[in-house]
C-alpha cells in the first residue's frame, strides 16, 4: 500500500511538473510578447491556451536528424540526462504539510531523505553533464563551445550556492527540507533572516537554469543555440523541456529555503478544517512558486547577457566573498543570540 | 538471499562493469561517462551502507567537481587521432601487472579472512555514524586537529595548482 | 517497505520510464528521410570546416583546479552549519581560524591574478602622421 501511495504520488507530481513546464513556456511567449509589444500565441484554443498541445504534438512528429559526424550514442543519451535530471530535483521538494484522503495521511513530499538539501547540490552539479555530453557529441562547433561555456559557467557560480545554503543550514540546524519549512512558520521565512543569503542563491538559480543574463551555454545571436543547435524533434523538445523543468524546481527550491514553503502565515490559529488547510497550503505553495517564475521569466526579457569574464568576476570575486562573509556574520549573531 | 544482498550483488556487478568499460574504450569522453556513471552507482552503495555524507561527497566532489575537471581536459586537450592513445606493453606495465595481482590477493586473503560471524550484516551503531550530524560532532570535536591540518593542505594545494598549472607568460 | 532514498530511486525509474517512452513513441510517429545534405553539421549554411574537436585553451582549466579546492571546503562546511547551534563558540573560533588559513590561499590566487580572465593584450592600431616617411599613412 505505501508503495503504492509513493507510486501515485510520483507519477501525479511527474505530470503536474510537466503540464506547468508546459504552459510555463506559453507564459514566457507571452510575457516577452508583452514585453516586446507584440500579440503573441494566441490563436489555438481560447486565447492560445492550447498552444502547448500544439507544440509538443508538433515536436512528437518532427524529424530526428542527426549528423553524420555526430557521435550518436551520446548523442541520444544526453537530453535523457538533461531531462532525467532536472525533474529529479522535485523529489524532496515539500509542496504542503500532510494531507487526509481515503483515511490515508498522506505526506505531501516524495521523499524526505536526510540528506535533503545536499542532494539538492549533488543533482545541480550533476546537471552540467547533459549539456556538456551534448556539445561533445554533435561534433559541431558551436555545440562544443556551448558544452564548454556550460562546464565553465558552473566553476563560476556553485560556490556561492553551496556556500549560501549552509547560511540555511546555520539557521535551521537541519538539512531536511521539510523541516526547514516547519522552521519558517508565521513570518519566520528565511529571505528576512537571510537576505544576502537570498540574493546570492537566486542569482546562482538564474545561472543553474541557463537563462538570461546567464545563457553563455545557448546564447542564440553568437552560437546559435549552443549545445542545442544539431538537436531536432523531440530530442531538442526534450532539452527545452529540462530547461523550463529546471527554473520550476528552482524556483520550487528558493521558496523552500526562503521564502516559507508552503507556510501561509495565522493560517494554522484560523480554525478551518484540516483537509481545506493543506489544500490552502499546497495553493501557497504554487502561488509562491508562479511569483518567483514570473519573476525570472522578467528578468529574462530585460536584461542583456554577461560576458563569460562579467560572469568569473561576479561568481569569484563578488558572490563568494559575499556569501562566506554572510556565513561568518550569521554563525555570530547566532552565537551573540544564544 | 535478503533483499539487501541482491541489490548489492547488482550494483557491484554495475560498478565493476562500468569500471571495466571506462578502461577499455577507446573515446576518453566515453571512457569519462562511464567513470561518471561509476562514481553514481558508488554514492548508491555507500547510502545502502547508511554513509550519507560520504554518498554525497562522492556525487559532489568526485561526480560532480573533478569530473568536469576531466571533461576539460578532455575536451581542451582533444588528443584527436584516437588510436594514438594505443600503447606497448612494456617493462613498467609487466611491473604494475605483477604488483595488482599481488595487491588483489592480499585483499582476497584479507576479506576472506578478517571477518567474524556476520560478515554481511551491518551492526546497529552503523546506520548512525554515517549522518552528517555525526560526522560534525565528531570532526569538531574529537578530530579537529586533523580538521584544521586539513585547511592547510588545502591552502597548499590552491598554490600549488596555480603555481604548477600557469606559468605566467611576460 | 520503501526507505526515502528508494523513493527517490523509484522516481528516477520512473522519469527515465516516461523519457523513454516518449522517445519511443516519437520514433514511430515521426518521418526518417535523410540524405545526405541534411545530415551534415551545421555550419551557417557553408560546407563545415575542418573538425571542431581541435584544441581549446587551458586558461578554464586553472579555475576548474581552484574551484575544485573550495568545493572540498565547502562539504567541511556543511557538517560544521549542522551541528554549529550545539557547539556555539568554540565551533565559531575552529571555523574562522579554516576560513583564515583558507582565505591566504584565496587572497594569493586572486592577487596573483588567476581569477581574472588573461585576454591578450589588444593591440590598438593607430595611424602616424601622414608625413614623408610614411606617405600613405599606414596603420603601424
Amino acid at each position: 500500500m505505501e508503495i503504492l501511495i509513493s507510486l501515485i504520488k510520483i507519477l501525479v507530481v511527474m505530470l503536474v511538473l510537466l503540464t506547468c513546464v508546459a504552459y510555463l513556456v506559453l507564459v514566457e511567449r507571452r510575457v516577452s510578447a508583452f514585453i516586446q509589444n507584440r500579440i503573441g500565441p494566441n490563436r489555438v484554443g481560447y486565447k492560445g491556451l492550447l498552444q502547448p498541445v500544439a507544440d509538443v504534438l508538433k515536436l512528437f512528429i518532427k524529424e530526428d536528424i542527426v549528423p553524420k559526424l555526430a557521435n550518436k550514442p551520446l548523442h541520444r543519451l544526453a537530453p535523457i540526462i538533461a531531462i532525467v535530471v532536472s525533474l529529479s530535483t522535485i523529489a524532496v521538494v515539500p509542496f504542503g504539510d500532510k494531507i487526509n484522503l481515503f483515511g490515508y495521511e498522506i505526506k505531501l513530499q516524495i521523499a524526505s531523505v536526510n540528506i535533503g538539501i545536499l542532494y539538492v547540490l549533488a543533482l545541480t552539479g550533476l546537471g552540467v553533464y547533459g549539456i556538456a555530453i551534448a556539445g561533445w557529441a554533435s561534433n559541431n562547433k558551436y555545440s562544443l563551445l556551448g558544452g564548454l561555456r556550460s562546464c565553465a559557467q558552473i566553476i563560476s557560480y556553485e560556490l556561492s550556492m553551496g556556500i549560501s545554503i549552509i547560511g540555511v543550514i546555520l539557521v535551521t540546524s537541519t538539512l531536511q527540507l521539510d523541516k526547514i519549512v516547519e522552521f519558517q512558520h508565521g513570518w519566520r521565512w528565511l529571505i528576512l533572516l537571510q537576505p544576502i543569503g537570498f540574493i546570492t542563491f537566486f542569482v546562482a538559480i538564474f545561472a543553474e537554469t541557463n537563462r538570461l543574463p546567464f545563457d553563455l551555454p545557448e546564447a542564440e545571436p553568437e552560437l546559435v543555440g549552443g549545445y542545442h543547435t544539431e538537436y531536432t524533434g523531440l530530442k531538442f523538445g526534450l532539452f527545452f523541456l529540462a530547461e523550463y523543468a529546471n527554473m520550476i524546481t528552482g524556483s520550487a527550491i528558493v521558496v523552500t529555503l526562503y521564502l516559507g514553503g508552503w507556510q501561509f502565515p495565522y493560517l494554522q490559529s484560523s480554525g478551518l478544517p484540516e483537509f481545506w488547510t493543506s489544500i490552502i497550503q499546497v495553493g501557497t505553495f504554487a502561488a509562491k512558486v508562479g511569483a518567483v517564475l514570473l519573476f525570472m521569466v522578467i528578468i529574462r526579457w530585460t536584461v542583456p547577457r554577461f560576458r563569460y569574464d562579467q560572469l568569473m568576476d561576479l561568481g569569484w570575486k563578488f558572490m563568494l566573498p559575499l556569501s562566506i562573509a554572510n556565513v561568518i556574520v550569521t554563525a555570530f549573531i547566532i552565537y551573540l543570540f544564544e | 538471499m535478503s533483499i539487501d544482498t541482491i541489490v548489492f550483488f547488482i550494483l557491484a556487478a554495475t560498478s565493476i562493469i562500468s569500471a571495466i568499460l571506462v578502461i577499455t574504450r577507446r573515446s576518453p569522453i566515453i571512457s569519462v561517462v562511464y567513470l561518471v556513471f561509476n562514481f553514481i552507482i558508488l554514492a548508491i552503495i555507500y547510502l545502502t551502507l547508511h554513509a550519507q555524507f560520504i554518498a554525497v561527497i562522492q556525487v559532489i566532489v568526485y561526480a560532480g567537481a573533478i569530473m568536469v575537471l576531466f571533461l576539460f581536459v578532455v575536451m581542451l586537450l582533444n588528443l584527436g587521432k584516437e588510436e594514438m592513445l594505443t600503447e606497448k606493453i612494456t617493462y613498467k606495465k609487466r611491473i604494475a601487472i605483477g604488483l595488482a595481482v599481488v595487491m588483489s590477493v592480499q585483499i582476497i586473503i584479507g576479506i576472506t579472512t578478517s571477518f567474524g560471524e556476520h560478515p554481511n550484516q551491518l551492526s546497529p551503531l552503523a546506520t548512525q555514524i554515517g549522518t552528517v550530524e555525526h560526522i560534525g560532532k565528531v570532526l569538531f570535536t574529537q578530530y579537529l586537529l586533523p580538521f584544521e591540518i586539513a585547511s592547510i593542505l588545502l591552502l597548499a594545494a590552491i598554490i600549488g595548482a596555480v603555481v604548477l598549472a600557469k606559468k605566467r607568460i611576460g | 517497505m520503501l526507505t526515502d532514498f528508494g523513493r527517490v530511486l523509484l522516481f528516477f525509474i520512473i522519469a527515465g520510464i516516461f523519457v523513454t517512452l516518449g522517445l519511443v513513441t516519437a520514433w514511430i510517429v515521426r518521418p526518417k528521410r535523410p540524405y545526405p545534405d541534411k545530415l551534415t553539421t551545421y555550419e551557417c549554411g557553408e560546407d563545415p570546416v575542418g573538425s571542431p574537436w581541435v584544441k581549446y585553451n587551458i586558461r578554464f582549466y586553472v579555475v576548474a583546479l581552484i574551484f575544485l579546492i573550495f568545493e572540498v571546503e565547502i562539504l567541511f562546511l556543511f557538517p560544521w552549519a549542522l551541528v554549529y547551534q550545539d557547539l556555539g563558540l568554540f565551533a565559531f573560533i575552529e571555523m574562522v581560524i579554516f576560513l583564515v588559513i583558507l582565505f591566504v590561499g584565496y587572497a594569493y590566487v586572486w592577487v596573483r591574478g588567476d581569477l581574472d580572465w588573461d585576454r591578450p593584450e589588444p593591440d590598438i592600431p593607430f595611424i602616424t602622421s601622414l608625413n614623408k616617411n610614411n606617405p600613405d599613412g599606414t596603420f603601424r
